[in-house]
């Protein structure tokens, strides 16, 4: 308990300090009115919204105010379109956090057998493909895999659609619900319609994979490896000399062992598949908050950017949060 | 705090090269060309192809305007202008862009624009978070604290969202080709100063104990000189390993940059994100083309440069580094004899990602 609350507390200077750097750095090109409409507006039109927002006073003042904002969960309003940030980041952080999930289980599918494969054919060559597969994961950028499997599979075999959460029929369907979740598989699923949960099923394939990719390689990597190191205990051996198939003792002896670090990445990989999510979005034209975030940085509406990577700073603190306590559950030698 | 290397490098030598503790300061002991001596089979073909790639990349970079018909912001020849979106022909090898570039000279150029962008944010950061890590390290207290939970904080975040805000910041729209590379590095260099800040002030806490830096102090050397003479030359172990990792995610960095708008204008220099970002639209109509090659140029040059770091990381771990083969049995008994030694490295969560160096809690 006491680990749980120490731990809790740490998050707080995290998101302090990031919410601060953002506020700081946004603060340094001048203020979001100016950069919005600069050029667009006369000096003294410029000069009366400026006065009206409150962006001609101390920036320490501005800076207190907007902390008392975001506590009381309030993130302002958009410049450019005038809504609501907290509506903004509902609205389309479920989109994205429902990308950032079919990525993950794509790493899960992909990425743990074949680590185990690797770990079994140690040294082996399809120990030695899997190696480079890994690595091509790495150095291919998400974008680009997306364009390459949009280029395949949507224009070039059809298979698949090129862009979007779900087709236009699907998706109006989905958003006159009401208490619509916003997650678009839950709400085709209660929606009790095969055909959209089909349809926005098919939207996710080539997204998720490109997203899932690059983690997949990371979990391949780390599965063989700690797979290698557990299938040299002596417990396997023992096993083994008990006349234990080698495909019972890497999918049953080995398996589990193997996958506890997993866990402790997963919350540095939650940081890279957000960052990853951003260029999914827009490769995909998928309608999230890294979609969005790119269309208000176009417009430089600093007000809507600094919501939203405030809240990407949030999720990823709790994530690690949430890591650190079920690390300290499986292994009690985790403590402060 | 755990640095990647184990903290004794000496038991690494001996095996392999007997003698090069007696030998004179030669080139053979440089980074890479003494890795490359120690290295046998499957390691040396990686680190080898690695290099070869980086060569290539560095010939192209430095040969691209004999090596191109055409100018990188060129937009018309000598009958009239090349028109937009254009098939491989033989004017073209490549084709040429829906602006109307050429992709070839494009993508050749671009190689000079990633070897900039990485060659300053690598020298920023390596400058910055050397410094930062040895004066956290050495002199500990509350700048040590302040530095340590900043970092930490810094290296939650992901790094993509940083770097676009702090190109944000520097460029806020300007982009020549100087600025653009500025802005660029700059923001790569916020992303990377934490992992040097991290490794040095590891090993600084490490070496500062150590009875040579004891001495040194007592007889009366100047602080500075403990400093660099003394802690930073050996702590800089680790150091060719990260910076090959970080030039890797550099050009990934910049790339991703450019793909969402926030990198060097097109007529300022080639740049293979901002070209993949044009060619989204393309893609649609089946034109591939122009996201195939800038692509591809990304991949092959992380590629190599990742290799290379692999190959680095895996000599600098004796327990993954495969022996020279000393008997004539070789085949099995050395395939199987770090499966025992790599045991005791199992719990360590290591090698889950060319980016991740460092503790991960």
């Amino acid at each position: 308990m006491r680990y749980i609350f120490v731990r809790f507390l740490l998050i707080i200077p995290t998101v302090f300090i990031l919410i601060t750097m953002v506020f700081v750095f946004m603060r340094m090109i001048g203020d979001p009115i100016t950069a919005a409409q600069g050029g667009r507006l006369s000096a003294a039109q410029l000069d009366d919204m400026r006065e009206a927002a409150g962006y001609n006073r101390p920036i320490l003042v501005q800076y207190v105010e907007y902390l008392g904002q975001i506590l009381r969960g309030d993130f302002g309003t958009t410049i450019s379109d005038n809504r609501p940030v907290t509506e903004v980041l509902v609205t389309y952080g479920t989109a994205t956090v429902e990308l950032v999930f079919y990525g993950l289980i794509v790493a899960f599918l992909i990425g743990i057998p074949l680590g185990m494969i690797a770990a079994a054919k140690r040294d082996r060559w399809p120990d030695a493909g899997l190696r480079l597969f890994a690595i091509l994961a790495y150095a291919t950028p998400v974008f680009f895999l997306g364009l390459l499997l949009k280029l395949v599979f949507s224009v070039w075999l059809g298979i698949l659609p090129t862009s979007g959460r779900a087709s236009s029929r699907t998706r109006i369907e989905l958003s006159r619900m009401e208490d619509a979740t916003g997650i678009y598989l839950i709400d085709a699923i209660r929606a009790g319609d095969m055909g959209h949960v089909a349809d926005v099923l098919q939207h996710a394939v080539l997204p998720a994979t490109a997203l899932g990719l690059l983690t997949a390689g990371v979990f391949l990597r780390l599965v063989r490896t700690n797979m290698i190191g557990t299938l040299a205990m002596d417990y396997i051996d023992t096993a083994r000399s008990r006349g234990v198939s080698e495909y019972r003792l890497v999918r049953k002896h080995a398996y589990r062992p193997a996958l506890i670090p997993i866990v402790t990445v997963i919350g540095m990989q939650t940081a890279m598949l957000l960052g990853g999510a951003v260029l999914t979005e827009t490769t995909f034209e998928w309608r999230g908050l890294g979609f969005q975030l790119t269309h208000y940085l176009s417009a430089r509406d600093f007000i809507a950017v600094q919501g939203i990577v405030a809240l990407l700073a949030v999720i990823v603190a709790v994530t690690n949060f949430l890591v650190d306590i079920v690390v300290a559950l499986i292994d009690p030698r985790v403590r402060y | 705090m755990s640095a990647t290397t184990p903290p004794d490098s000496s038991t690494t030598t001996p095996a392999a090269v007997p003698g090069t503790a007696s030998r004179r300061y030669s080139w053979r002991r440089l980074p890479v060309i003494r890795q490359l001596r120690q290295s046998v089979g499957v390691q040396r073909g990686m680190l080898i192809t690695g290099l070869v790639i980086v060569g290539l990349m560095l010939a192209a970079a430095l040969l691209a305007p004999l090596i191109t018909p055409y100018g990188p912001s060129q937009l018309r020849g000598e009958d009239g202008l090349f028109g937009a979106r254009q098939a491989p022909s033989a004017e073209h090898w490549l084709g040429t862009t829906a602006g109307g570039y050429d992709v070839f000279t494009r993508t050749i150029y671009g190689t000079q624009t990633a070897l900039l962008v990485i060659i300053v944010a690598v020298a920023f950061s390596l400058f910055i978070g050397v410094a930062l890590g040895l004066i956290s390290g050495y002199y500990g207290g509350w700048v040590d604290r302040v530095l340590v939970v900043v970092a930490d904080a810094i290296y939650a975040f992901p790094t993509l969202l940083l770097a676009i805000v702090t190109a944000i910041v520097i460029s806020g729209g300007s982009s020549s080709l100087w600025g653009g590379i500025m802005a660029t590095a700059v923001a790569i260099t916020v992303v990377f100063v934490p992992q040097y800040f991290r490794v040095i002030r590891a090993e600084t806490l490490r070496i500062k104990t150590e009875a040579y830096v004891e001495a040194a102090r007592v007889i009366g050397t100047p602080t500075l000189r403990i400093m660099v003479r003394h802690v930073l030359r050996n702590a800089t172990r680790s150091l060719p390993l990260l910076v090959t990792l970080n030039a890797a995610e550099a050009i990934l960095t910049l790339a991703a940059l450019g793909f969402l708008g926030f990198g060097i204008e097109p007529s300022a220099a080639a740049e293979w994100g901002y070209d993949l970002n044009r060619s989204v639209s393309d893609v649609s109509s089946g034109i591939w083309w122009t996201s195939l090659f800038p692509g591809a140029a990304i991949v092959l040059m992380v590629l190599g440069v990742t290799l290379v770091g692999e190959s680095l990381q895996d000599l600098a771990d004796p327990r993954l580094r495969t022996r020279r083969r000393t008997d004539s049995q070789a085949p099995q008994a050395t395939a199987s004899a770090p499966v025992s030694a790599g045991g005791a490295a199992a719990g360590v969560p290591k090698g889950t990602g060319p980016s991740e160096i460092g503790p991960s809690s």
